[in-house]
């Protein structure tokens, strides 16, 4: 709760500071902010559920959880993002201020327990999405990929739209827990064929936040469009909202008609995984692969959520930290990277951009390739436990066969990502040593310290939700 | 507590090599090497076979799950502890040869992989197994992808990528067993022992570990990573790939595929053999026409690890024994070889059969020393080769006579490729390659006199080892017969 109100008035504040003539202020007052609302959300840690705004918003743990991998994610992007010093044309207050609203969004969906809540998450996070991608006014590509994500989106939006108002005609409820009284008591044998529609639609709407197949199709394009440091933003904090909201409406809701949804769920999530892992292969573009990278980790996820198992929700929590830090620590090695490297005063963001990095920049080296590994699901790392929390809450359904199309994909996911520690370790290239920002490498190291560390000790949460 | 020492010191070692430079990164790792050795023998001395398993240790992981960070030792572990600890410094020792550039990463790595390999021959937590499983891939792909020869990126590239594929196989089998636990569920390897599985669900897992392991050993027809990984590598990798990470494959077959699927043995064993024998005379038979000598000991490596499977899949108490004490046999002989068509390549920078000829002419010593350590791979008498053949074979023997037989070939095949290999390099005419070829250095007899003695000492007196090993693998086998 405290982060939401923190966060609206630090967004205002940030707005106003941008009047002033120094910008350096603004990117140490963001992460300032952004501490603040940590505190905030973890002040309200073991008060047990509490609800909000007349029922409308529960905290919890769960809630909490969520909200500080969203926060320690942000707070970690701020840090790489540099200020946005080196592009005259940008608004850093704009784009802080858009970055502090759009969380407020996401903790919204964290904590729904009423569709409207969940609508009005999903819009506050998507129109600053659409305005931060576009933010680089002068490149067509970014132009083109506002314009796609805000067409696409508004598509989805509909759809979402559409799928409560039929939820509500079911059962007379945006309630989540009416919701499922409704679902858990109906009589058996008896179909309600308009709260299945409904959930179908919804679903669709929710699936395309998160770049689910087969409403992936524009997640190549905007990735690769929109400036690094907000494709960074688009694909950790908003995944992990989406997918706390999606474990809130399937958990919350749903739980009485598991049978009708869970094999569309699980039907949606192997081809999510076919399509993320076989589109990644054949990327030249590091980047773009990261983009159907982010698509297949959307297909493990959904796993969780096919299973929807005890294991299930604490699968979910630890993939999304994982998979968030790894993700961070890529994109900001590929920023570094693909700046000093460029074509045609464009940043290469192709693999061979990385090529011969480890010989003069070991410690990049380093972080992208623990990054790469965690991400790939290798041992000691963080991401094999988040791919293990992810099977073992399937297995506990008994579900084993979509577990072993899961393996298979990541034997694929290991092809893409080791292109990259071979280009860094093993080719020969004239990448001269990079000059990082001392905060910028602490980060990173920090992130990639993170990574082995829950790779070595996954239990450290375990007791904690 | 033993056990953790034992795992954590390789990696301790290999953090001081590489923090301690350029200059002084092999003498450290060497040191680092020997203490290995010295506390894997005292925990031998203090080792008491009839006693299970011992000097373990267990903390919590995921508690609430039931998941630990637990090993321990037994006569099977400790065999092949005692074999990693004692061929990882003569692996070192034998890297002085050559100036590897980084030489501090080069030499952690090994010790980091040395380290692994004991947490795999030490876990006693299915996960915790698996963990290690895959860690020893990571050092051992870097050691071939830096350091091998002009190939090696496509070739470690497949390596890689087939192995990690089999293991994730077992993965899915292991979290499949866990659930299968009672109660709040365990994964702890003994726990997998007491599941009564349906028959059916026995093939799955038989399969996925299968898999995982045929990969890792490798058996026919899952072996087509190996001769190229093993050309392409370093010889310091190639020698901890052929001595002991594919002892990992076996080792796995004896922990897990036949005490916990039992009925899928039943079922498919007889396959698996068949695939074994199979591999047995196809590897043999390519390696007879082999004229790089590292292709030609890849080859006999991967015909001498079918034999040892085959051992297994009788699932007797000789085959079990036959293929522990093999396995010793096998890492301490490939070892020796693979270093010596290393001396003889650093020497004449020719590792091709016919460019080779008459090097004994100008080295007793080393002609000496290859010939022990080929008589031990041809399974002479009174060879560390013989005693693991013998028993295997006979096992084979006792589970179908026919298979058997054709295994039995390996014997005659077996001689055929090793004399090839010895007199088409050592005999004959001295090639133009090997003008002014000198004997052996002090240190290449180092890595090279104390291989001769095991090869002896096994050969002559088994029951050192055998005796180690024998509480615990009848134990394992009544789990099977029950």
């Amino acid at each position: 709760m405290y982060p939401i109100i923190l966060l609206s008035f630090f967004g205002v504040v940030t707005l106003f500071l941008g009047f002033s003539k120094s910008k350096n202020i603004l990117l140490p007052a963001t992460l300032f902010f952004l501490l603040i609302a940590l505190a905030g959300n973890f002040a309200e840690w073991n008060k047990g559920p509490i609800l909000y705004f007349y029922d409308m918003l529960r905290v919890d743990n769960v809630t909490l959880a969520f909200n500080g991998i969203i926060l320690l994610s942000t707070f970690m992007i701020v840090a790489i993002s540099g200020g946005f010093q080196d592009n005259a044309d940008s608004e850093p207050a704009e784009y802080y201020a858009l970055m502090l609203f759009s969380l407020v969004g996401a903790f919204m969906m964290v904590g729904f327990q009423h569709l409207i809540m969940l609508f009005i998450g999903v819009e506050i996070l998507s129109v600053a999405m659409y305005v931060l991608t576009g933010s680089n006014k002068r490149n067509l590509r970014s132009n083109e990929a506002a314009l796609k994500y805000f067409l696409m989106g508004a598509f989805a939006t509909g759809f979402m739209l559409f799928g409560m108002t039929l939820l509500y005609g079911a059962t007379g409820s945006f309630k989540l827990e009416h919701i499922q009284g409704f679902a858990s008591n109906m009589p058996a044998g008896s179909q309600s064929y308009i709260l299945y529609a409904g959930l179908l639609l919804l679903l669709i709407g929710m699936l395309f936040k998160v770049s689910a197949a087969p409403f992936h199709f524009w997640t190549p394009d905007v990735y690769e469009g929109a400036p690094t440091i907000f494709t960074t933003f688009m694909s950790t904090v908003v995944k992990t909202a989406g997918f706390a909201a999606l474990y809130r409406l399937l958990s919350g809701s749903f739980t009485g008609i598991y049978g009708f949804w869970w094999i569309v769920v699980a039907a949606i999530a192997v081809l999510t995984l076919l399509v993320g892992n076989i589109g990644a292969t054949s990327q030249n573009s590091f980047k773009r692969m990261l983009a159907y990278s982010g698509i297949s980790h959307a297909g493990y996820l959904l796993i969780a959520l096919t299973a929807l198992s005890k294991p299930s929700q604490n699968a979910i929590i630890f993939y999304s930290l994982a998979y968030s830090l790894s993700t961070i620590c890529a994109f900001g090695v590929l920023m570094l990277v693909s700046k000093e490297k460029t074509i045609e005063g464009q940043p290469n963001e192709y693999y061979d951009a990385f090529n011969g990095l480890a010989k003069q920049n070991p410690l990049l080296a380093f972080v992208l390739t623990v990054s790469m590994l965690s991400l790939a699901g290798i041992p000691l790392t963080a991401g094999f436990w988040g791919k293990f929390f992810i099977f073992t809450s399937a297995a506990e359904r008994g579900i084993i066969w979509i577990t072993v199309i899961a393996v298979l994909m990541s034997t694929v996911g290991i092809y893409y990502y080791f292109r990259v520690i071979i280009s860094s370790y093993l080719k020969e290239g004239d990448l001269m040593k990079i000059r990082v920002a001392p905060f910028y490498q602490a980060i990173l190291v920090l992130a990639t310290f993170l990574t082995i560390l829950f790779g070595l000790a996954p239990g450290i949460f375990e007791n904690l939700i | 507590m033993l056990t953790l020492l034992l795992i954590l010191l390789p990696i301790a070692a290999g953090i001081l090599t590489l923090l301690s430079g350029e200059r002084l990164a092999k003498q450290v790792a060497l040191v680092g090497g020997l203490a290995s050795l010295g506390l894997a023998v005292a925990v031998w001395l203090q080792f008491d076979p009839a006693a299970g398993t011992q000097f373990g240790f267990k903390y919590a992981w995921l508690a609430n799950a039931g998941i630990s960070f637990a090993a321990g030792i037994d006569g099977i572990s400790l065999v092949l502890v005692l074999l990693t600890t004692f061929l990882t410094p003569l692996i070192i020792l034998s890297a002085f040869n050559h100036t590897y550039k980084n030489a501090a990463s080069f030499y952690s790595l090994i010790l980091f992989m040395e380290a692994a390999l004991i947490g795999v021959f030490t876990a006693t937590d299915a996960f915790l197994f698996y963990l290690f499983f895959e860690a020893a891939l990571i050092p051992v792909y870097f050691l071939a992808a830096v350091w091998g020869g002009e190939n090696r990126l496509k070739v470690t590239f497949k390596f890689f990528i087939y192995t990690i594929f089999g293991s994730l196989f077992m993965l899915v089998a292991l979290v499949y067993l866990y659930y299968q636990t009672p109660g709040t569920h365990s994964s702890e390897i003994t726990a997998f022992y007491q599941l009564q599985l349906a028959p059916a669900v026995q093939g799955f897992i038989f399969w996925a570990f299968f898999i995982a392991f045929a990969i890792k050993m490798p058996l026919f027809p899952f072996h087509t990573w190996q001769p190229d990984t093993y050309t392409e590598s370093p010889t310091p990798a190639t020698m901890l790939l052929s001595g002991i990470m594919l002892k990992m494959g076996v080792y796995g077959l004896i922990r897990f595929l036949l005490p916990i699927v039992p009925a899928g043995m039943e079922s498919w064993g007889l396959f698996a053999m068949i695939l074994s024998v199979i591999g047995i005379i196809y590897g043999s038979i390519i390696a007879i026409q082999q004229s790089d000598m590292k292709r030609l000991i890849a080859y006999s490596s991967f015909a001498h690890v079918g034999l040892m499977a085959a051992g297994v899949f009788s699932s007797s108490v000789n085959g079990l024994q036959g293929a522990l004490i093999q396995m010793l046999a096998h890492g301490i002989n490939v070892i020796g070889l693979f270093f010596i068509v290393d001396i003889i390549y650093s020497r004449t920078k020719t590792r091709y059969l016919d460019q080779l000829g008459g090097i004994t002419q100008s080295t007793p010593h080393l002609s000496m020393y290859f010939m022990v350590l080929l008589l031990g791979s041809v399974a002479l008498p009174l060879t560390n080769g013989f005693v693991g053949e013998f028993l295997l074979l006979s096992s084979v023997f006792q589970y179908d006579g026919i298979l058997g037989a054709v295994a039995g070939l390996t014997i005659i095949l077996g001689s055929v490729y090793m004399l090839r290999l010895f007199q088409k390099s050592m005999f004959g005419p001295k090639s133009k390659w090997v003008e002014g070829f000198q004997d052996l250095t002090a240190s290449e007899r180092a890595v090279l006199l104390p291989l001769v003695i095991m090869v002896f000492w096994i050969g002559i007196y088994p029951n050192t080892f055998l005796k180690l090993t024998e509480p615990a693998v009848s134990q394992l086998l009544q789990l099977v017969n029950n």
